[in-house]
């Protein structure tokens, strides 16, 4: 199991903390003076070089560390983040990723040139005095460079750990040598809370300690000491002696204000640690009120669980919701009412887990709309172009494996729109619009569906040369009327493109027709809408679950098939004048609307003689409209979903199968599919009229 | 007829399609059934035109006689679905294979194997891992990878993912 692994444990960490600088970054450019996001920064790229090390990534170790000291010297404002300081730590950034994930990389030069650069501008940004300096030695100059008590000052520190933080690592020990190496200290244990020896566990830490410390080194540098542990302790550092300079005043205002000298006065910090512990209940229970508030609660009560093992669950619910239907068909027909009652409770019971899985399953798409943030940064660099990005309604959840499967789509989506939407600032003035072009990525439920959009507030689609252009290439007849939605689908359609020049964007990786065939995929729609001139916007639909869906059980001879009831639209009769019209005619009239309908019976070779009134269920893919003939509709069926196997990837008219309240496997219509050759009939008509 | 290159013995199941006696060898083999319901899948590969319940999972049930040229016969008394685990093209996937009969796990020792002749064959030659005796009847082992991988078509690849195995 690859969870035991530690280089792995290694790397997703070190891949989350790299998203984590990333985001940082990117944010810290918008609001340099944000010293919490300098920290932040600062923080992740020391986990990284720290556990790098004791991983053995040396090379990754010995990279971060250079970056690690600059940022060092930003936190200090020696050094200001600036654009170019972000930019090349960006490039750090991806150059760390690539040493990870393949530490087997020797060829130094792109590192070096990145740490080159970075030297550059962390000389040229820092003050006269460090200028000469080596890099190293850089920070020795910075910590001079700050006004200081000139005698130091003696400072009273009491902290006490969290009951687990030597279970995570943390060596007490350590941070009093690190306080010790700062100046004179006296450390003195309180042992109070610590529960009779029968009680005790012994990877529990239950002291806490009061230190006097004599140091000319600032409170900040006091504070470093607890960097990696503050969020999970309580601290409390204030002035024994008076100085001449308040310290406060050149703190950075980090989160750990809250136990500024001014702020809280002589707060015993023993107040913190609950009285009753001696009988060593359930310490973990009552010692959480006396945490500090900020502290981020998320990161304590989630845990991290491989992706695989969710889909098992996924499936085992699954199972038990088949055989939950069973048994509910079993009571149904039986007359003992306690034997019905149970089986009502359990089905209680088994739907419940069931959305409480798919809940588990679900993740927020901020996940998604934060990779691009980098993406939207780099294209505006790459095409000279200002974007703004909006991101609206980041927690709407969605399956991780939808979100997975969208990363591409809309990557090149936003690209598109980037590309070929956003006009240069130039040509926006001049149309009377702010040179600084949006995008907006929103995400939000609707019904049963999650719609994500992308809008951009560029030129428009031009309706004109779209249409000509389709017709130049054959995809649509001459003339035809279309609306906007209609025409727009033609976008989709392989190999067409209005590119008018060929950028270095266009023409990569996907094109729009894979991006319709993914979201199709993932059972979702794509729908463009546009208005010239002021912008174009793609809606995406997608089913908020990939692995249950509501269906319209129907028989088609003796077989059973399942429609998934989102596409459904309605169910009418075949008549028989309709039903006796000969082949290559098959039209329905539907209020008016001509329906091209499918006998599935032929399509599915049936040899049973058919029902005397056949029905049709009506569906919709997209803008088009199918009716499909079938002998019986049976009636709702809770689907879960199977896939089905690679011997039977050739068959396209099914997307899965699921298995009946009977033991009976069904399979379910694909029904784009189908749509798609309802579409081919119709055009075939018509070409032959 | 030369040595079976495999060169060991080999733990088998023998099967019966019609009147032969086929093996599959016992490694992929997970479990036997009797015959239950089957759902036609329409316009699929003949040999592999439908899908079982095993226990809550939907597997594919192949038939080899049409593989191997025989026609399809009524089930009987004896008709049994033999579950394996095969990796097709990677991936560990059920099947449930038809047989008419299943007879037996046996060994079949080294010296008994031989490479399958070229010539002389009723079937086609690349099916077959290699041919046993089992008293005075000839065995014939099928490499069942083979053949299956020979049905997987394209990378038309199903929608939701991959057959997934847990041990059940």
């Amino acid at each position: 199991m690859s969870g035991t692994d530690a280089t792995d444990t290694f790397r997703q960490e070190a891949q989350e903390l790299l998203e984590q600088l990333e985001h940082t970054l990117l944010d810290l450019e918008h609001e340099p003076g944000n010293s919490a996001l300098i920290d932040t920064a600062f923080r992740a790229l020391h986990t990284i070089k720290g556990s790098g090390s004791m991983f053995g990534f040396d090379a990754v170790a010995g990279f971060t560390h250079h970056v690690e000291t600059a940022f060092d010297l930003v936190r200090k404002g020696i050094v200001a983040p600036s654009r170019a300081l972000i930019a090349v730590a960006l490039a750090a950034k991806d150059r760390m990723r690539l040493l990870i994930e393949h530490p087997e990389t020797t060829d130094t030069l792109p590192g070096d040139a990145i740490l080159r650069d970075l030297r550059a501008i962390v000389d040229a940004g820092a003050m006269p005095a460090a200028t000469d300096e080596s890099f190293a030695a850089a920070p020795a100059a910075a910590a001079s460079a700050i006004p200081e008590p000139a005698a130091g000052a003696t400072w009273r520190i009491a902290f006490q750990l969290a009951l687990d933080a030597m279970a995570m690592g943390t060596n007490p020990l350590l941070l009093l040598d690190e306080l010790r190496a700062l100046g004179t200290a006296t450390v003195v244990a309180r042992t109070d809370a610590v529960p009779p020896l029968n009680m005790l566990a012994p990877s529990e830490c239950h002291l806490a300690w009061d230190v006097v410390l004599t140091t000319t080194h600032p409170r900040a540098a006091i504070e470093d000491v607890f960097m990696f542990v503050i969020d999970d302790m309580t601290l409390a550092i204030e002035l024994a002696a008076p100085a001449p300079e308040p310290p406060a005043c050149h703190e950075p205002s980090g989160k750990e204000t809250e136990v500024a000298p001014g702020a809280a006065p002589a707060v015993p910090p023993h107040t913190a640690a609950p009285a009753a512990r001696h009988n060593g209940e359930p310490v973990a229970a009552e010692h959480k009120p006396a945490q500090p508030e900020q502290r981020n609660a998320k990161a304590v009560d989630s845990i991290r669980v491989p992706a695989e093992r969710l889909d098992e669950l996924m499936e085992r619910v699954g199972e038990l919701v088949i055989v939950q239907s069973r048994l509910t068909q079993i009571a149904a027909a039986s007359h003992d009412a306690e034997v019905k009652s149970i089986a009502e409770e359990i089905e209680r019971l088994a739907l419940a887990l069931r959305d409480t899985t798919m809940n588990v399953r679900t993740v927020p798409i901020v996940q998604l709309f934060g990779r691009f943030r980098r993406l939207i940064h780099d294209l505006a660099n790459e095409l000279g172009k200002q974007i703004e990005l909006i991101t609206v309604g980041e927690d709407t959840e969605l399956d991780k494996t939808v979100i997975e499967r969208l990363n591409d789509p809309l990557i090149h989506l936003i690209r598109n729109s980037i590309d070929h939407g956003l006009e240069t600032p130039r040509d926006r003035e001049a149309a009377g619009k702010p040179a600084r072009g949006r995008i907006t990525l929103s995400a939000r439920h609707a019904g049963a569906e999650v719609l994500v959009t992308i809008t951009d507030d560029g030129r428009g689609l031009d309706r004109n040369r779209i249409q000509a252009r389709a017709e130049e290439q054959g995809l649509l007849a001459p003339g035809v009327k279309l609306s906007d939605g209609e025409l727009f689908q033609v976008l989709f359609q392989p190999g067409f493109s209005t590119a008018r020049e060929v950028t270095s964007l266009s023409g990569r990786g996907v094109g729009m027709d894979v991006v319709k065939r993914t979201i199709e995929g993932l059972r979702g729609k794509i729908d463009i809408s546009s208005v010239p001139g002021t912008g174009t916007t793609m809606a995406l639909r997608l089913p908020l679950t990939l692995a249950i869906i509501d269906g319209l059980l129907v028989r088609i001879g003796t077989g059973r098939y399942v429609l998934p009831l989102s596409a459904v639209q309605e169910c009418v009769e075949l008549s028989p004048d309709e039903d006796a019209r000969p082949h290559g005619r098959n039209f329905l009239n539907i209020r008016g609307d001509l329906v091209p309908f499918l006998r599935l019976r032929e399509l599915f070779d049936t040899a049973t003689p058919p029902d005397r009134y056949q029905k049709v269920v009506i569906v919709v893919s997209g803008e088009f409209r199918v009716g499909l003939v079938v002998d019986q509709v049976i009636g709702n069926h809770q689907t879960v979903i199977k896939s089905l196997s690679k011997l039977h990837a050739g068959v396209r008219s099914f997307s899965g199968a699921t298995i009946l309240g009977d033991g009976a496997v069904a399979l379910i219509l694909e029904i784009g599919h189908l749509v798609a050759l309802g579409a081919a009939q119709e055009s075939r008509l018509k070409a032959t009229v | 007829m030369t040595k079976w290159s495999g060169g060991r013995s080999l733990a088998v199941l023998t099967l019966g399609m019609q009147s032969e006696i086929f093996a599959l060898e016992a490694g992929y083999v997970r479990e036997i059934l009797d015959l239950v319901p089957v759902t036609g899948v329409p316009n699929s590969d003949p040999y592999v035109d439908g899908l079982i319940n095993v226990r809550g999972k939907v597997v594919p049930l192949a038939d080899l006689r049409l593989i191997f040229g025989m026609p399809r016969t009524e089930p009987t008394i004896d008709t049994r679905i033999v579950v394996v685990e095969v990796p097709i093209d990677g991936d560990p996937t059920i099947v449930g294979i038809r047989a008419d009969k299943v007879y037996e796990i046996t060994e079949l020792d080294a010296g008994s194997l031989e490479e399958t002749p070229r010539i002389g064959m009723r079937w086609r030659p690349e099916y077959i891992s290699c041919i046993g005796k089992r008293g005075a009847d000839f065995v014939v082992v099928i490499d069942i990878e083979r053949i299956l991988a020979g049905g997987a078509a394209g990378d038309e690849a199903a929608l939701a993912s991959p057959l997934r195995l847990g041990a059940a």
